[in-house]
């Protein structure tokens, strides 16, 4: 009775572990082809998984953030070089629209359209939306920019070769190339800060306190807060980038 | 660093509407234009070269040669405008070495490669091994080495060795065809696959590419041979250059009608970014596209070749249309290129606003550096007719058909 069990067993060993060498194989083959499937795929994140929340109502485009990340993370000051910036945007009677971010807002902004004109104005702060399904993260040809299992998106200026791709993939127009090191360069969410525990500039030192992120997989967390007693928006949802930078009393006009 | 920061105030002063401050800098220029053109015309000559192997046409015999090392020519250097643009050209080797697969680009190391290996200087090997080893034979001093040394020694040109070669070239050309598709198919997908650019963004990115290089292929080894048959004081195989002409007639169609529906489809959806390239169309990029591309670079040459398949005017004024349309239809994929490329980047992704291009005269992205890249190949061209003269390999087959 016994033999022929073990016999049995041993074969559906033999079996099972045929199918799983095979499966591995088979699999293993087709793992360049998981690239390919990069945005199709739902975003993981387990642990912590920043997102970051913006309300427009609040901003009042003092361009105090803009200003304060140019400081804190070395950014060249002219102005074509900007990881976070603030448009202005308004829109007249006659339902034309005007956007304006002269120096990315740091000045400060003046309304060049006379107030009768105006059907309503509003700011709207931009930086990275550290997508999950990031378009730079899926053109990089070498791996520079890469997501951490926070959610964030950066890019190793030890190895991106600045072949630009990340600049023309990203939606929002958030890269940028940086001068001097001839490599890509984008909010890091200050990451340096957060290792510290400190909030990042940008959201330090907003006066109204429009800005603010916190960890999205914490049912307690600010962000959380925030996406439930608001209508939140992200910008371009048709591209399906997995943007986690959400905007209260987000517009159709914004792009 | 100085003249780039002053090249950008210019351009900023010139920006219409709202563009995305970190726009203002267009990323991709002139290298990144020269880039598809040089890969799509060697994926264009290697077709011809392939057409007359392949399907066995005699009548294009005197241009095989000939298309095929124009093809390796420009794929030497074709990697070269893309290294000597990006920001740390030291660290391209990672590309081979750390590829992140699911970047289109990152492919682009192993699609040359393939292309270049396997394809291209394999077909040339075997086409030329035997003639190699006659040329040793006749030749001393250092171009005798060269030969020993390209046909890597080998010494055997018995009818059966011979035969083997032309046996292994006829399957790396087989095998050489759908690579030339996949090189500069694949080129149009790295433009093509960005979703941000709506632009780039069609499915169809692949395809135009592909056949605009067959078509900027065909011309190039039209003028060359022309150009060649000049210098060396013989006068032209016009049988050939009338196939060849047609040739180019059909796939330029493919390419029109490609083209074309690619805009139709673009104007009848009319998507968000419809204006804005409506506009970008009929502003900064009327010259080039219609102009230069569309009239210039597609309809003239169309007509013209279109005309000859039924009216058949004189030799002599058939040579000249062969030298005048086939320099049209290179200059016309150029700004195609152009258009792509630079077009691409001149409007703002936010669609609210227009930044424009500037290019210098000198430095690693101005006019010369690209005027270098162009004529490098026609050097190293020069010099791989005068080491492997296919004209001189006509006179052996000839010979060989009379022992057989
Ligand atoms: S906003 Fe742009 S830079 Fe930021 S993660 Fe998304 S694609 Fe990348
Ligand atoms: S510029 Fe750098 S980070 Fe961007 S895609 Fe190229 S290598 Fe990657
Ligand atoms: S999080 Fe830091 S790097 Fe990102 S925009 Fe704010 S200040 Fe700049």
């Amino acid at each position: 009775m016994t033999e022929p069990k073990s016999k049995i067993s041993r074969r559906n060993f033999f079996k099972a572990g045929t199918i799983i060498v095979g499966g591995v194989a088979v699999a293993s083959a087709f793992t360049p082809f998981d690239s390919f499937l990069f945005a199709s795929e739902p975003p993981k994140g387990k642990g912590k998984w920043y997102g970051i929340g913006i309300d427009i109502n609040k901003c009042i485009g003092c361009g105090k953030c803009a200003n304060a990340c140019k400081l804190e993370n070395n950014v060249p000051m002219d102005p074509f070089y900007f990881r976070s910036w603030v448009e202005q945007y308004t829109i007249k009677k006659d339902g034309t629209i005007k956007v304006e971010s002269p120096n990315g807002g740091i000045d400060g902004f003046t309304q060049s359209i006379p107030d009768d004109e105006i059907f309503k104005s509003f700011f709207v702060p931009k930086m990275c939306n550290h997508c999950a399904k990031s378009p730079c993260t899926q053109v990089c040809p070498v791996g520079a920019t890469f997501e951490t299992p926070e959610g964030i998106v950066l890019v190793d200026d030890n190895y991106c070769i600045g072949c630009r791709y990340c600049v023309q993939a990203c939606p929002y127009g958030c890269r940028f190339i940086n001068p001097e090191k001839g490599t890509a360069e984008k909010c890091t969410l200050c990451i340096h800060r957060l290792e510290k525990g400190m909030q990042p500039a940008c959201f330090e030192i907003c006066p109204t306190e429009a800005r603010i992120f916190g960890d999205l997989n914490d049912p307690e967390s600010k962000i959380n807060d925030f996406l439930k007693n608001h209508t939140t928006m992200v910008i371009k949802p048709h591209l399906n980038t997995g943007s986690k930078l959400f905007y209260n009393a987000l517009t159709s006009e914004v792009r | 660093m100085e003249h780039h920061l002053q090249n950008l105030y210019e351009v900023l002063s010139k920006v219409d509407g709202y563009v995305y401050p970190n726009e203002i800098e267009l990323n991709w220029s002139i290298l990144i234009v020269l880039y598809p053109y040089i890969t799509g015309l060697v994926a264009g000559a290697f077709i011809l070269a392939s057409l007359e192997r392949i399907f066995k046409l005699r009548v294009l015999k005197p241009t095989y040669g000939i298309a095929l090392l124009t093809a390796l020519s420009f794929m030497l250097v074709a990697t070269m405008p893309l290294i000597s643009h990006l920001g740390k050209p030291m660290r391209a080797y990672e590309i081979m070495i750390t590829p992140h697969l699911s970047s289109a680009m990152a492919i682009f190391g192993f699609v040359y490669l393939w292309y270049l290996m396997v394809v291209l200087l394999l077909e040339i090997w075997f086409d030329y091994r035997r003639d190699m080893v006659v040329w040793a034979n006749e030749t001393t001093g250092f171009k005798r080495f060269l030969y020993r040394l390209l046909s890597l020694y080998t010494t055997d040109i018995s009818p059966k060795a011979v035969a083997l070669d032309n046996k292994l070239g006829y399957i790396v050309t087989v095998i050489g065809v759908p690579s030339a598709f996949l090189l500069h198919g694949y080129v149009g997908f790295i433009f093509g696959s960005i979703k941000a650019n709506p632009w780039w963004s069609t499915v169809l990115m692949p395809v135009i590419f592909l056949f605009s290089a067959i078509v900027s292929g065909i011309a190039l080894v039209m003028l060359v041979y022309i150009v060649l048959t000049r210098i060396r004081k013989l006068s032209v195989d016009m049988a050939c250059l009338d196939t060849i002409a047609r040739y180019l007639f059909y796939i330029l169609i493919m390419d029109f009608v490609l083209e074309g529906l690619d805009q139709i489809h673009r104007i009848y959806e009319a998507e968000e970014s419809f204006e804005v390239l409506h506009n970008l169309v009929f502003g900064r990029l009327f010259f080039t596209l219609f102009i230069m591309q569309g009239l210039l670079g597609t309809i003239v040459p169309l007509l013209t070749l279109g005309i000859l398949q039924f009216y058949k005017p004189k030799e002599q004024i058939r040579k000249v249309i062969y030298v005048v349309v086939p320099l049209l239809i290179l200059m016309g994929i150029f700004f195609m290129r152009w258009n792509v490329v630079i077009g691409g980047q001149l409007f703002s992704k936010s669609f609210y606003g227009y930044t424009s291009f500037k290019i210098g005269l000198i430095g690693t992205e101005g006019y010369l550096m690209a005027a270098v890249w162009l004529i490098v190949p026609f050097l190293i061209l020069s010099f791989l007719l005068w080491l492997l003269p296919p004209w001189k390999k006509k006179e052996e087959e000839e010979s060989e058909t009379l022992v057989a």
